[in-house]
């Protein structure tokens, strides 16, 4: 409970360090410190397979890229001219709402929940029989259960890393000139 | 409101103000990267929500101990079901009370009553959510590496990755196709 509580000042400090810092590359290491932040509630929560995807995608794979991407686009933010009020206001009223949506929520850790109660324990009893005794069950839904989707992730993987090889080469050719032009090491 | 709905959904109002840090980034700042690492920052905002959702109170990940696993792998073939632990000592109380004739017949039935009991003490969070949450990642990091991509592109032309700056340039280029 205060680890957890811990964690949970720890995020949202270093959220709204992100959102009041100027220097990108500042933004940046924040950004991956926050996803490992996230990563280590994760995993307080029971979730240690998405935690290790966080934690290596969220805190690695993004971070990298995005390192990569300041230093082609340059590292500076630039201080905004128009006043913080306006989009405060929407902030406020778009939280207000959705907290107001989370009044009739079931509680923390409920057993009771519909999240609970609908379709879980047949998952967790029926993946014994299904796949012959392997000890994981998110491996047994993502990769059987939910196969259709997992397929899917992968032609979305599939289609932005050509996208992304596609814009960044054509800009080599074409903008520069030379082929010496260094390339974004991604994907 | 109660202390006790409180302590019950902190956990979404916690979320929820994560997710509204990333959304005023998004809106207010005008430097694209920094819209990136704010849709960056709500997406991870979103995952946390479903895996609060997930969360039962005493449960554990749902992995199912190896020795429960393996119990179950192997539970047609008996012969080789002697691996864990506790079925080693469920083993020898039942040798007390059997007799040497009957022992072979019972062993396999004293080891399903020993796997159910476990299994029913064990309770597991919910593994849907981190499923969908494992896909919503990879995703993102998709949609992230695409945006990252346009940008780069962006700044090769424009010069500069400021939203506001990169529509001065495009009124002051191109003044007749301003509606557009």
């Amino acid at each position: 409970m205060f680890v957890s509580l811990f964690i949970l000042t720890l995020l949202v400090v270093t959220a709204i360090s992100i959102a009041r810092i100027r220097d990108l590359w500042a933004a940046v290491m924040f950004t991956g410190i926050f996803s490992f932040l996230g990563a280590c509630w994760m995993l307080i929560l029971d979730a240690p397979d998405v935690a290790f995807t966080e934690a290596a995608v969220g805190a690695g794979i993004s971070t990298f890229l995005m390192l990569g991407t300041l230093a082609l686009a340059g590292k500076k933010e630039k201080p905004t001219k128009g006043s913080p009020l306006v989009p405060l206001i929407v902030v406020g009223v778009t939280g207000a709402a959705l907290i107001y949506g989370t009044l009739d929520m079931p509680h923390f850790g409920d057993p009771n929940s519909p999240v609970q109660t609908r379709i879980q324990p047949s998952f967790v009893e029926k993946s014994q029989p299904d796949m012959h005794g392997l000890p994981n069950v998110v491996t047994a839904l993502l990769g059987s259960y939910r196969g259709y989707d997992t397929l899917g992730e992968t032609a979305v993987i599939f289609t932005a890393g050509i996208a992304v090889i596609l814009i960044l080469r054509r800009s080599s050719t074409e903008a520069f000139g030379s082929g010496s032009t260094p390339k974004k090491g991604s994907k | 409101m109660t202390l006790e709905q409180v302590f019950g959904l902190y956990n979404y109002w916690v979320v929820i103000c994560l997710m509204m840090t990333g959304f005023y980034i998004v809106i207010a700042r005008k430097n694209m990267i920094k819209t990136v690492i704010g849709l960056n920052i709500f997406q991870t905002s979103v995952v946390l929500l479903y895996i609060t959702m997930g969360k039962v109170t005493g449960g554990t990940a749902p992995i199912i101990p190896p020795e429960i696993a393996a119990q179950h792998a192997e539970s047609h073939g008996h012969e080789d079901g002697h691996t864990g632990h506790d079925a080693h000592v469920d083993h020898a109380e039942h040798a007390d009370h059997v007799s040497e004739a009957g022992y072979e017949a019972t062993d396999a039935v004293v080891h399903h009553g020993v796997e159910a009991a476990e299994a029913a003490e064990l309770i597991y969070s919910n593994p849907l959510p981190s499923v969908l949450m494992l896909t919503a990642i990879v995703v993102g990091i998709a949609t992230t590496a695409l945006a990252l991509a346009l940008i780069v592109r962006i700044g090769e032309d424009y010069g500069t990755v400021e939203e506001d700056e990169i529509q001065l340039i495009n009124r002051r280029e191109q003044p007749n196709k301003r509606a557009s």
